[in-house]
């Protein structure tokens, strides 16, 4: 037992907020933003496998010219589920809904988010939209990628109406959480941090929040009237009736292109916290990394048109929407530098948190680097919609958003169940989910350039050795992401007990028990530095860090 | 650093008729240049991949915690480097900027001698109106000659490429959009459709010849019309039948695609999806080919799935095409 809840609370010790109340429904209506965070977690994790099943199938289909197990219909929507369910589901929501809404109140050493019921409220609707994509599932599926494009969309006989529902109800529980963590952030840090002593990941949830608030309505709109002009042929976007089908892919863009920062924000947010922790350094140029957030939220609403080079959008919009996007590019290099340069001199714990930040670098800077061929107009004439695209972006979003949630998920677990897990299974898993990836998804560069489109059932017979290549890669991938889960199911039933601060951080969320109680502290707590993990010494006996000393914040 | 990846990027590569490890071969005016702006993007990311890779790996041997088991204390913060590692990388992304500016410029803007094509894109097939109003499902261009195509849809979005000319461009249906390139290669390449447009996406593909210069003529004169060449009007249909992309959804071999299949169908009893039994004679397959919506065979409602081909087909195509059906028993 901690001392913490010792010497604070003798007559509650035991208690926290896995076991302080019991019963399905002490978890249904709870307001507790952590039970809420491990609702989400679950939830996620459930899309993520549904996801990931429509992967495999996938995969298993293109090992052959022709059809291998299902037929063109089938395929087309395999990969229309596939990218909706990842997308909506699960990238979207899981490292804001889960362990964002695990972490921040917590990191302002505050008792929960600004409103706890619209905290609750988003939960439900996330569930509610995600019935919504079961109905689609049960009622004829849905076949035009998730990407919604008009006039496929209107005329198609699937599900669109389900789906586009489900998406934006979705939309809602995410503009609440954001709009949530935004107040909870401006109201609620204890005194003594100011914007630029909060921990990272405070800054990437925040700039989330701004583009979930600012850009879903819009996407919330563009759903709201493709479904209209499906069921009353209203000439929106139909040609034929007046409409304008390039307008659907402005409206949506205008979102998605800030929504993959939505995705990969709160991932680099992870990120710094993980390599500032685990190489026991002090976070280098904190606030070029904060600011760089804020950086590329903004410019992300400006560069939606670089997905349209070849949309017959005007060549003037082309070469803005180029010029603008190259600007994403540098406060991205800024964050891949400075987590180098936090590592400099440090004492690196290579573990699995950490392995899943490291391997995040090379994965995320290869995503990045490939994206500069496709904001450079004559390259991005020929790449657009190949493989090479399909590459790219799972490079960025999985690689990104994935390991930066696993990555995330092992750090904070501890916390979260109170359980440690086997470090040495979570490290070979962290790897062959690495090695399965890279394989999955480099020859898929290749192909792309070769002149392999995405989106295809069938393809020329030239490309058949790299698909075999990238379905062996996804079989080791998803092979390593079943350790993972075998490896949590593992610590939950039989793990050692956490102590309360087992990796020797010092921002807040470590300050408390292990795992914390329903009030989060007894007393609010005094912030200091976030990164003086230097105020922290290791003791052996317990295998916990205690405080030594106190540091304000530098920066 | 900068002036020795130029040079790189400019050096010449394996023959281009064989393309290499990342392209296909190079058969258009634009492909050399946009193959070179992509390898100056490529070495630009090797090295700063490298870089990177490398001293994360150097980082983590370096000061592993069990080298280096106390971390020391380094500054954390120094805006000099900081604003260098910002700008530096800055400049070289406008240059690629101004790299994908000019290649852009040179793909939107045809030259004033090029030869103008019609692309009608349908689900799952293209066709293509030459100068001289011959129809044909396979794009037919001489080596050095200009070509513009003027891509239309009748149905949803699709986007034609030949990854051998390193070109695309989508057609949009209720407008028309533009590409053009000139070919440096002959031989036969593919166009595929590049944006989903649904169960066959995968399939629509045209096949791209390029001709000796003077071979067009030739070509259009003996393969471009189908009624000419000596043709019955049995074999004059079948042509058109793949020329007008019917293939993409009627079989000759009583499977079943997007539509019935065309075996056995002449003068056969059709059921209707409003109940009613029509025999498929002359009048029935004209009005099929001109107005698919007006009668709708029983399994493939409510709305048909068959473009109409008013104003695409002429009186003397509908006959041929009927000459054929008769003979696919
Ligand atoms: C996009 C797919 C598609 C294309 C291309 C297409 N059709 Fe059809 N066609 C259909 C469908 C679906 C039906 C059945 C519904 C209906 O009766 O309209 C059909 C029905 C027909 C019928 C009636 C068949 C019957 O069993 O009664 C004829 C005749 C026909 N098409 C001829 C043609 C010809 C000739 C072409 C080419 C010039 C063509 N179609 C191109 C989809 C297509
Ligand atoms: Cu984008």
């Amino acid at each position: 037992m901690s001392s913490t809840t010792a010497t604070h609370a003798p007559p509650q010790a035991g208690v926290n907020y896995l076991n302080a109340r019991r019963g399905l429904l002490s978890w249904v209506f709870t307001l507790d933003h952590k039970r809420i965070g491990i609702m989400y977690l679950v939830g996620v994790m459930g899309a993520f496998l549904l996801g990931g099943v429509f992967a495999l199938k996938l995969r298993t289909e293109l090992l052959t010219v022709g059809k291998t197990i299902m037929d063109a219909d089938t395929y087309n929507q395999a990969f229309t589920l596939h990218g909706a369910v990842m997308v909506f589901l699960f990238i979207i929501p899981g490292i804001p809904a889960a362990l964002g809404n695990f972490c921040l109140p917590l990191m302002l050493g505050a008792k929960d988010v600004a409103f706890p019921r619209l905290n609750l409220m988003s939960f439900h609707l996330w569930m509610f939209g995600a019935i919504f994509f079961v109905i689609v599932l049960l009622t004829g599926g849905l076949d035009t990628g998730w990407t919604f494009y008009t006039p496929y969309s209107t005329t198609t006989t699937t599900s669109v109406i389900w789906a586009v529902m489900g998406a934006f109800i979705l939309g809602f529980s995410s503009i609440f959480t954001g709009l949530n963590f935004i107040v909870t952030i401006h109201k609620m840090r204890p005194p003594g941090m100011t914007f630029f002593k909060m921990p990272l990941f405070l800054w990437g949830l925040y700039a989330t929040a701004l583009i979930q608030i600012l850009a879903t309505p819009v996407l919330g709109i563009t759903l709201l009237l493709l479904a209209i002009e499906r069921a009353f042929k209203l000439g929106i976007f139909d040609a034929t009736l007046g409409g304008d089908p390039v307008l659907f892919q402005h409206f949506f863009w205008f979102y998605s292109h800030p929504a993959v920062y939505i995705m990969i924000l709160p991932a680099f947010a992870v990120i710094s916290e993980l390599i500032a922790v685990h190489s026991r350094k002090e976070i280098f140029g904190y606030k070029f990394i904060g600011l760089s957030s804020v950086a590329i939220a903004v410019i992300g609403f400006v560069v939606w048109g670089h997905h349209m080079f070849v949309s017959g959008q005007s060549q003037m919009a082309s070469i803005v929407f180029s010029f603008l996007t190259f600007f994403v590019a540098i406060p991205s290099a800024i964050k891949v530098f400075n987590w180098l340069a936090t590592l400099y001199k440090g004492s690196i714990r290579i573990n699995t948190p950490m392995l899943y930040a490291l391997g995040f670098i090379w994965l995320f800077t290869i995503g990045g680097v490939t994206g500069l061929f496709l904001s450079t107009m004559s390259t991005d004439v020929h790449l657009h919609d190949t493989y090479f695209v399909v590459a790219h972006f799972h490079y960025v979003m999985v690689a990104g958003t994935l390991w930066g949630f696993l990555g995330g998920l092992h750090h904070w677990w501890p916390k979260i169940t109170g359980k440690m897990y086997h470090d040495g299974v979570g490290m070979f898993a962290s790897i062959t989910a690495f090695i399965g990836f890279n394989l999955t998804f480099f020859p898929q560069f290749i192909m792309g350039t070769r002149g392999m489109p995405r989106r295809y059932y069938d393809y020329l017979e030239e490309f058949q050795f790299l698909h075999v290549l990238s379905t062996v890669g996804a079989y080791v991938l998803a092979v390593g992401l079943f350790m993972v889960l075998f490896l949590l199911i593992h610590s939950l039933m039989k793990g050692k007990k956490a102590p309360d601060n087992p990796w020797g951080a010092a921002s807040l969320e470590w300050q408390t028990a292990t795992p914390p109680i329903t009030e989060n502290f007894h007393e609010t707590p005094k912030a200091g530095n976030p990164y003086a993990v230097y105020d922290f010494e290791y003791d052996p006996q317990t295998g916990d860090y205690k405080r030594v000393a106190f540091s304000d914040a530098t920066h | 650093m900068l002036n020795s990846l130029l040079a790189l990027a400019q050096q010449p590569r394996i023959a281009p008729t064989e393309g290499d490890f990342w392209f296909p071969p190079q058969a258009s005016s634009f492909a050399s240049k946009i193959d070179s702006d992509y390898y100056f993007i490529y070495w630009v990311s090797a090295f700063f991949v490298l870089v990177i890779a490398g001293v994360l790996v150097l980082f983590t041997l370096k000061y592993h915690s069990k080298k280096n088991p106390k971390a020391e204390r380094t500054s954390t913060h120094n805006t000099p480097l900081e604003l260098a590692w910002s700008i530096l990388p800055g400049i070289v992304l406008l240059y690629m900027f101004v790299l994908g500016f000019e290649g852009y410029t040179d793909l939107r803007t045809p030259p004033s001698n090029a030869v103008n094509v019609d692309v009608t894109a349908q689900k799952w097939a293209w066709t293509f109106t030459y100068p001289n109003g011959v129809v044909h499902d396979e794009l037919h261009v001489e080596k050095d000659q200009p070509i513009q195509l003027t891509l239309s849809s009748v149905d949803v979005l699709h986007s034609f490429w030949v990854a051998a000319f390193r070109t695309k461009m989508d057609a949009v249906p209720g407008r028309y959009t533009k590409l053009w390139f000139t070919p440096t290669m002959t031989g036969e390449f593919w166009a595929q459709c590049t944006e989903y447009c649904g169960t066959n996406h995968s399939n629509m593909r045209a096949k791209v010849v390029v001709h000796e210069p003077g071979g067009l003529a030739k070509w259009l004169a003996v393969e471009g019309d189908p009624h000419g060449g000596g043709r019955t009007p049995a074999q004059a249909g079948e042509k058109i039948y793949k020329i007008q992309g019917c293939a993409a959804c009627h079989t000759l071999d009583g499977s079943k695609l997007t539509g019935p299949s065309f075996k056995g169908l002449f003068g056969r009893q059709e059921q209707m999806l409003d109940g009613s039994t029509i025999t498929a004679d002359e009048n029935y397959i004209r009005e099929s080919i001109l107005n698919p919506q007006a009668k709708i065979v029983s399994g493939y409602g409510p709305v048909s799935a068959m473009p109409t081909f008013q104003g695409r087909v002429k009186d003397n195509d509908i006959a041929a095409l009927i000459a054929f059906l008769r003979t696919v028993k």
